[in-house]
């Protein structure tokens, strides 16, 4: 079974955060993260960019593009692509034909991206 | 982390909701910041023993006000009995408070906020020194010694502007759109004016101070957090995150400045440069350009060049065009005869300067071009004066010395014309 994990924080905490206290967790996350390869473990690892570069496309009878984030509390997180798209209208693009007639898809920028070790 | 360096990040990330929910409730700054800091006190002693409340805003917000209230009760006369019951049920009640909260009305709580520091009485670097105190909540020792002044000075500054302050009515009525607009631009003016104090320091020995620059660019996160769909606000956003971006590689080891061509890209950040061309994209999607989006259009072609010579020279010529209609200043024609050098010749872009020498005499960039375009076209007599004139003009150390290693290239050109023949050679060879 694959398991995804999945970070929450706050984000304007986050930027307060000392630089220290940044490279002190990217470096734990980083050692555990390694552990895993080394045991043929990890999948694809990314770094989302700040909530102020998403755009959310919400299901409707024509899908609509709403700026900033997906930010209903009724709604779950349910899975995630990762895409690789030229530009920011690529990127809407593939969430307009995925988003369907419910929910709604949150396209966010991937600030770092590691492949893993490719899962089977 | 320790505690209190968590504690630290969490409240100095919740401070600008929190004051602005307090300053909502009491309608006077001072009540607002003392309750804060109280409830800050109360953190300090709660959070390590009972964990970081989910909602850190929420928790303070909660617990200044009702410490605001109790004292006030405290005080009065007519009332001396105290509800401790309001902040003794704190803890228990932690999970409730976020709902309990009136929390629709913080974005335009917080835009009030900063607005109030934007008095348009105040001098510009006064509006900035407040809210870099009362927004941010930097001490007054940080702040004096951002802006190269004495604590004291400092301290009497914002004491004043605070007075001036609380002389001016603001609307604590929710804003109807068109005044949110209004505030918008003003504060965004007021974060622009921030980051560039910290961007081309006005005076004194350092020519670039980061740490306001970055506060600039927390604030505009910040605005732009609580409006996304604002273009001009992406736009702003943006351009600080380009500009900052290229911090590490602007000073050589002996603080000289490095122009853009000759700067090693490989020190720019391509994170903040990433996340900012996105935000331009964004922003374009809306297509209402204003002066921020141009501005970050511009600076963007920078970026995306990877060698200097990659750059798109009349892509920033068009937007500079643009930017002349929308926005029309003398600094904007002086910035794109710059692109036109590039893209025309310096024989172009020269001409272009001559409406501009009056309205930009006192400006030290308008000579600091002068003097290169006249370089360039070997006029070394004009070139030497213009650069002279750009000397008396500069305002940092840094500044001086790099219109004088360009007086000391002039000594080194040996003939009248050899630079510029030299380029248009090179220009032809170009693909």
């Amino acid at each position: 079974m694959f398991y995804c994990i999945l970070c929450y924080n706050l984000e304007t905490e986050l930027q307060a955060w000392p630089r220290e206290k940044e490279a002190s967790v990217l470096a734990h996350r980083e050692i555990v993260a390694q552990g895993l390869a080394a045991q043929g473990r990890l999948g694809p690892v990314a770094r989302l960019m700040p909530t102020t570069t998403a755009m959310t496309m919400r299901a409707s009878r024509a899908p609509l593009l709403l700026d900033g984030p997906f930010a209903e509390t009724k709604e779950q997180l349910l899975g995630f692509y990762i895409v690789d798209c030229r530009t920011l209208d690529d990127a809407i693009d593939v969430a307009r034909n995925l988003v369907g007639d419910t929910g709604a898809l949150e396209v966010r920028p991937v600030a770092t991206f590691y492949p893993g070790v490719g899962l089977q | 982390m320790t505690d209190s360096a968590w504690i630290g990040a969490a409240v100095s990330a919740a401070r600008p909701q929190a004051v602005a929910a307090l300053l909502r409730y009491f309608r006077d700054l001072d009540v607002a910041e003392e309750a804060f800091q109280e409830a800050c006190l109360r953190a300090l002693k709660s959070w390590p023993i009972n964990g970081p409340p989910r909602d850190p805003a929420a928790w303070l917000i909660f617990v200044g006000r009702n410490s605001a209230l109790d004292e006030m009760r405290r005080r009065s006369k007519n009332d001396p009995l105290v509800d401790e019951e309001l902040v003794s049920d704190v803890d228990d009640t932690e999970a409730a408070l976020a709902e309990r909260l009136d929390t629709a009305a913080y974005h335009d709580d917080v835009l009030r906020l900063l607005f109030i520091c934007c008095q348009p009485d105040l001098p510009a670097t006064q509006q900035i020194a407040l809210a870099l105190r009362i927004v941010s909540g930097l001490s007054v020792k940080e702040i004096a010694s951002a802006f190269l002044v004495t604590e004291a000075a400092m301290a009497q500054r914002i004491t004043r502007a605070k007075r001036a302050m609380a002389d001016a009515s603001v609307a604590f009525e929710t804003p109807g759109p068109v005044e949110r607009a209004q505030r918008l631009t003003t504060v965004a003016a007021m974060i622009y004016l921030l980051f560039n104090e910290g961007y081309s320091a006005s005076g004194g020995d350092a020519h670039v101070r980061l740490p306001l620059c970055e506060e600039a660019i927390r604030l505009a996160r910040l605005l732009l957090r609580l409006f996304p769909g604002e273009g001009e606000i992406m736009g702003l956003a943006a351009l600080l995150l380009l500009q900052h971006a290229r911090a590490a590689a602007r000073l050589d080891e002996s603080s000289n400045i490095v122009l853009l061509a000759d700067q090693d890209r490989q020190l720019w950040d391509q994170g903040l440069i990433a996340e900012a061309l996105v935000l331009v994209e964004k922003a374009q999607r809306l297509q209402q350009s204003g002066p921020y989006q141009l501005q970050a259009e511009i600076a963007a072609v920078h970026a995306r060049a990877a060698r200097p010579e990659q750059t798109d020279w009349s892509a920033i010529d068009q937007a500079y065009s643009v930017l002349e209609r929308v926005q029309p200043s003398p600094v904007v024609t002086l910035n794109r005869a710059v692109a036109v050098s590039k893209v025309r010749g310096p024989g172009a872009a020269l001409e272009m300067l001559e409406p501009l020498a009056a309205p930009l005499a006192a400006y030290f960039y308008f000579h600091g071009v002068k003097g290169a375009l006249l370089k360039e076209l070997g006029r070394k007599t004009e070139a030497r004066a213009a650069f002279s004139q750009a000397i008396a003009l500069a305002r940092t150390p840094a500044e001086a010395a790099h219109i004088r290693s360009n007086l000391d290239q002039l000594e080194s050109m040996d003939s009248e014309h050899p630079q510029h023949e030299e380029q248009a050679h090179r220009k032809e060879r170009r693909p």
